[in-house]
């Protein structure tokens, strides 16, 4: 037990590295890059005295190596600057929106998930089946699809054709006034405060955002679940535990699914830097009001700071998810830990 | 890739007219496999003869022939300025493979070096450029690129170079892993001992024998390139309008899907699927030709 806590600290601080990384990427991409940054931060109506004013504020006339230092102060102290659209803190905006983005790319994770997990063992244990065929197809198309696209071409047919979908503006309906903001995700927030309705509203609006995320994301899971639990179908242990008289259920779910798990769980690393980055372009799709949204209003007045913000935001929490995701295989995996290296 | 067969530069020279008759082989058995290159030979073909054979110029506006649906003149129907969409969809091709093709290059050419020279080296250069693609890696990347171009500025050339760093990583660590397990190789050795210098057997001896697998890599890449190029021109970086482009075409277009005009998204966005699903399915017949044994 002491050796998996220790293997489980080892892997935090590994992370530690990393995010030292991401910081000083972020550093070079905002103050580094050829390119005056202060004309860049004053916006797009900068006059040449307030461009000389946000040098001076942001410390820009101060040699590189101090103003990383302020940066990272900055940081520490959760400032990611000012938004010059808006005048608003950069950081105060990311956080009130991020629970909109991550409502949608949870849930489009957990819908592909129920999805792809199941097509890639059914077509794993049926090969050759029409489940199979169905698997595979899905696997090719899915990463051709750009995201984007199919979310114009599920809101012309869902909305437009059939008239099942609200109108593709946001997290609800305006008829509905937005539950009272207790984890910022609606579904959760409407189940609450018991307001059957609104929650009806908000998964509405959900729906189609969501299927789109998880078309994309599909594919990468459904091929490494049916390609891991070929492998895991083929070992020796499975043959094993079917000589000694197991039953087909507990060979399948107990023997190949439990050894499978741990190659699908590792593919939804790089799951997770797909679907953030598309989640950019599903909620501008949708209009969803998410940080994805908020980052592209921003590039298009020029907003360097909160783009910068949102990058690294991304970034951050792209880190986080990927250390959960490693941490989890401490679970699945018993012999976590015990392998020394 | 840990192959420690021979390498196929050499299985090749022995059985020249093998390698031919696998991929005839190859091709008959996998009818797909053929499609996919055909449908490439298409794209090259729109890219290179398209704006000379399109029926209208694609910037030509009509405001008496706006919204038109798809008819016998104007196939993909008018969009809302009466621009032939057929037109710019086939014009645009040109573009879109420009960047995806450059973005690749780029990549492939740096990823090669800088793999190639850790791999090879080791030491503290490899262990640094480790953590350098990490940190890369630890960005969602289509979220990087965005970062790279909004501080670098808004033009075509830098979604190219913010493709190209995004990519990167795929590449160096390809190479790096192929060099690395030649090193010590008795063809590596034997080179050494004939007296060729280390950058000349690293560039003509070790280098080569990465190229099949690359090669793989690179097929994929490109289709995750025009998505990702594609992508970025959809949020309004890089490409201006009138410009034709997939992306932003499938953007201008997103504003009329509500009321109906399904043709002004449909047709580009089609086209950007059809060009991804080509190089993907390429990719995978690519995989199969090179290495048989890595067929899923």
């Amino acid at each position: 037990m002491a050796r998996r806590s220790s293997a489980t600290l080892n892997r935090i601080l590994q992370a530690i590295p990393v995010l030292i990384g991401v910081v000083v990427i972020s550093f070079i991409l905002t103050r580094a890059l050829p390119g005056d940054p202060a004309v860049q931060f004053a916006g797009a109506a900068a006059t040449p005295e307030s461009i000389e004013e946000v040098r001076r504020s942001l410390g820009l006339d101060k040699p590189l190596p101090e103003q990383f230092l302020i940066y990272v102060g900055d940081l520490v102290q959760g400032d990611l600057g000012q938004s010059v659209s808006t005048g608003r803190p950069v950081a105060t905006e990311l956080a009130s929106r991020l629970p909109a983005s991550l409502e949608l790319t949870l849930s489009a994770l957990i819908l592909s998930c129920l999805i792809a997990v199941p097509l890639g063992v059914l077509a794993a244990t049926r090969p050759g089946t029409w489940i199979d065929q169905l698997c595979r197809i899905l696997v090719t198309a899915g990463v051709s699809l750009p995201t984007f696209f199919t979310g114009i071409v599920l809101i012309y047919v869902f909305y437009y054709l059939l008239g099942i979908a609200p109108s593709p503006l946001g997290r609800l309906d305006f008829i509905y006034l937005d539950p009272p903001r207790i984890t910022g995700f609606f579904l959760i927030d409407a189940a609450i405060a018991g307001d059957l309705e609104t929650w009806f509203g908000a998964l509405k609006q959900l729906v189609l955002p969501a299927t789109t995320l998880a078309l994309f994301t599909l594919a990468p899971i459904a091929r490494m679940t049916r390609a891991a639990m070929l492998s895991a179908l083929a070992a020796d242990y499975v043959r094993t535990a079917r000589a000694a008289g197991l039953g087909p259920g507990m060979v399948l779910y107990g023997y190949a699914f439990r050894n499978a798990l741990l190659p699908v769980v590792t593919t939804l690393g790089m799951v997770f830097s797909f679907v953030l980055g598309a989640n950019v372009l599903v909620e501008k799709v949708f209009a969803w009001p998410g940080i994805g949204s908020y980052a592209v209003e921003a590039l298009v007045v020029s907003d360097y700071a909160a783009v910068q913000g949102f990058v690294l935001a991304m970034a951050l929490l792209f880190v986080i998810l990927n250390l959960l995701i490693d941490l989890s295989y401490s679970l699945i995996d018993p012999r976590f830990g015990t392998s020394s290296k | 890739m840990s192959d420690t067969t021979l390498p196929p530069t050499v299985a090749e020279r022995k059985t020249g007219s093998g390698a031919l008759a696998h991929t005839i082989y190859v091709l008959r058995e996998n009818p797909v496999t053929a499609l996919s290159f055909a449908m490439f030979a298409f794209f090259i073909g729109s890219a290179v003869l398209g704006p000379a054979l399109v029926p209208y110029d694609p910037l030509q506006t009509n405001a008496a022939n706006a919204l038109q649906a798809p008819s016998w003149s104007h196939w993909f129907g008018t969009d809302n300025l009466g621009r032939d969409v057929f037109s710019r969809v086939i014009v645009a091709t040109r573009l879109d493979l420009i960047i995806s093709v450059s973005a690749v290059a780029l990549s492939f050419v740096i990823g090669s070096v800088l793999g190639a020279v850790a791999g090879y080296r080791g030491g503290w250069l490899d262990v640094v450029l480790n953590r350098f693609l990490d940190t890369i890696m630890a960005f969602p990347l289509f979220v990087l690129a965005m970062g790279i171009v909004a501080a670098l500025g808004n033009s075509i050339s830098n979604i190219i170079l913010a493709t190209a760093i995004i990519n990167i990583p795929f590449y160096a660590r390809l190479v790096r892993a192929e060099v690395n397990i030649r090193r010590e190789a008795g063809f590596t050795l034997a080179a050494k001992l004939a007296g060729n210098s280390d950058t000349r057997v690293l560039a003509f001896h070790i280098f080569p024998n990465a190229l099949p697998p690359m090669m793989v890599q690179v097929s994929l890449n490109l289709g995750w390139a025009i998505l990702n190029a594609a992508g970025l021109s959809f949020i309004g970086l890089g490409v201006r309008p009138p410009t034709p482009e997939w992306g932003i075409m499938v953007a201008e277009g997103a504003n009329f899907i509500v009321s109906g005009e399904w043709w002004l998204a449909l047709f580009p966005g089609l086209w950007l699927m059809l060009a991804v699903f080509t190089f993907n399915l390429m990719g995978d017949g690519l995989r199969d030709i090179v290495d048989p044994r890595r067929r899923t």
